[in-house]
């Protein structure tokens, strides 16, 4: 017997915030893996609304990449307001 | 090439963008860039077969004869690695040794450890182990509790009840899920509790005798788990650690329902009283033990602490834990069975009478008084459950072939 697949769960908080990864669970299709879900993950209201998504299905950036792909944003300083100067006695900029 | 030589078998995990299990196949080194042999990628692996696993040729998982590392189950290989490993025929005992130094510069400085990261093999199998124990506890420490939940001696009792053992169920899926993300398999570690071969808190070895006991578990079995818990919030390895923060903050409902029990019995009639001090008097002890052996003869302490995957020694965690019970006791009007139990002004902890640590030892060994009652339980529960978990299975493939858009 082989093990269910996996799916990875992330669930919506009614503050309408966006889904967020909580977990993973194994369920033999799609309907059940949403109602695992809900029993495992949302006994306390946690949530208002749940994705399920089978874990082959998700693409991941490696952590040997990680150099590459982010450095280049941390010497953009320009990209955020502070950069900028601003006098005093201007207000709401 | 130092540490290995050619033409050796070696085990290799493919499945490009899988990132929480891998296959595994075993290709030996003189065709290292063949593709590997799908008629080897298989669970069961007979390990004879393989001499040296290299991680992205890291010598510390040059394992020679992997002479059964833990996330060996008997023939039972699990999944070692995520998806990105690879075969590289090179490993140096220095390059090791600095990508070792920066793994556990990443730790002092508290950044944590994800799935998908470098990691020692001895951090991966420590690990798995812990995390895999911690299931099991769980999953196991359903069935005293269980014992209760036809006889609770009210509706809203009964509703408690079986919400804490659902809660417990959850638990040991979320460890179970979080011991997956380094490579174990579901199934595997399953097999390994089943076959008596893997380790749960020995406290859920003891009946449940009475009402009172619930009760009991609750407020202490509950209470000191929290204590072992709540440090385990800041652990190393990132999935474990959030899994840790959802089960404390369910996990102080299960204690205050015990207590609440306990101040029902003890605010009842002198009968209900006695079973109160009875269920005290059997769970003391053991509820002590759970925190494990003392310093002294604990094997995993010190590394463990240096990785961050324990927080605080054994003996300390026990100490907290009885400080905090005793005046606990004492408003219900109970007197742990100890008699050395004593304020110590001095140290500002309470002194406590020794531990029969054979006890233990026996427990643990599979002596106590439900271990095999246990055990056999839950391998009914899975046998029984066999064929729907395949029917399921069965049932899923066809609504994923009947689906449209799919071939
Ligand atoms: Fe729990
Ligand atoms: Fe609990």
């Amino acid at each position: 017997m082989k093990d269910w697949p996996l799916w990875e769960v992330f669930i919506r908080s009614r503050h309408g915030l966006a889904h967020k990864h909580v977990g993973s669970l194994h369920a033999s299709d799609a309907a059940l893996a949403l109602a695992n879900a809900r029993d495992v993950y949302t006994r306390r209201g946690e949530g208002v609304s749940i994705w399920v998504v089978r874990s082959t299905d998700i693409i991941a950036s490696a952590p040997g990449d990680k150099a590459i792909l982010f450095d280049p944003s941390e010497d953009k300083v320009y990209r955020h307001p502070t950069f900028y100067e601003v006098p005093d006695e201007i207000d709401n900029l | 090439m130092a540490a290995c030589e050619p033409t050796r078998t070696y085990l290799r995990c493919v499945s490009a963008n899988r990132p929480l299990l891998s296959f595994v196949s075993v290709i030996r080194s003189d065709f290292a860039n063949a593709r590997p042999n799908t008629d080897l990628m298989t669970h069961n692996i007979d390990v004879s077969l393989i001499n040296c696993i290299i991680f992205r040729g890291e010598p510390s998982a040059v394992i020679p004869r992997i002479a059964g590392p833990s996330f060996m189950t008997g023939k039972t290989l699990m999944h070692t690695q995520p998806a990105h490993t690879e075969v590289e025929p090179r490993c140096s005992a220095e390059a090791l040794a600095e990508r070792e130094q920066a793994f556990q510069a990443k730790i002092d400085a508290d950044i944590k450890i994800e799935p998908k990261d470098w990691m020692p093999q001895a951090y991966r199998q420590s690990l798995v182990r812990q995390i895999s124990q911690h299931a099991h506890s769980e999953i196991v420490g359903m069935l005293p509790e269980g014992n209760w939940l036809t006889r609770a001696p009210s509706l809203r009792r009964k509703l408690i009840l079986l919400a804490k053992v659902q809660d417990e169920a959850g638990h040991g899926l979320y460890l179970y899920s979080a011991a997956e993300t380094l490579g174990a398999s579901r199934e595997a570690l399953i097999e390994a509790l089943h076959a008596g071969q893997a380790k749960y808190s020995s406290i859920f070895n003891y009946p449940t005798l009475t009402w009172a006991d619930v009760g009991a578990i609750g407020w202490l079995v509950d209470g000191a788990a929290l204590i072992n818990q709540i440090p385990l919030c800041r652990c190393s390895y990132g999935p474990y650690a959030r899994a840790m923060r959802r089960i404390c903050k369910e996990e102080s409902f299960h204690q205050r329902q015990g207590y609440e029990i306990m101040l029902t019995l003890c605010r009842g009639t002198a009968a209900q009283k006695r079973m109160a001090q009875d269920a005290l008097n059997r769970w003391w002890w053991p509820s002590l033990m759970m925190f494990g052996p003392p310093d002294a003869e604990s094997s995993h302490t010190q590394q463990s602490m240096r990785w961050k995957i324990k927080r605080h020694t054994n003996d300390a965690l026990r100490q907290k834990f009885i400080d905090q019970s005793v005046s606990q006791a004492d408003y219900l009007g109970l007197t742990p069975p100890d008699p050395e139990l004593k304020w110590n002004e001095q140290t500002g902890h309470y002194d406590f009478g020794t531990i029969d640590w054979s006890e233990f030892w026996r427990v643990l060994k599979g002596e106590g008084p439900c271990n095999r009652e246990r055990i056999e339980a839950r391998r009914r529960a899975y046998d029984e459950g066999r064929w729907v978990r395949e029917a399921a299975l069965v049932f899923g493939a066809k609504q994923t072939r009947r689906a449209p858009g799919t071939d």
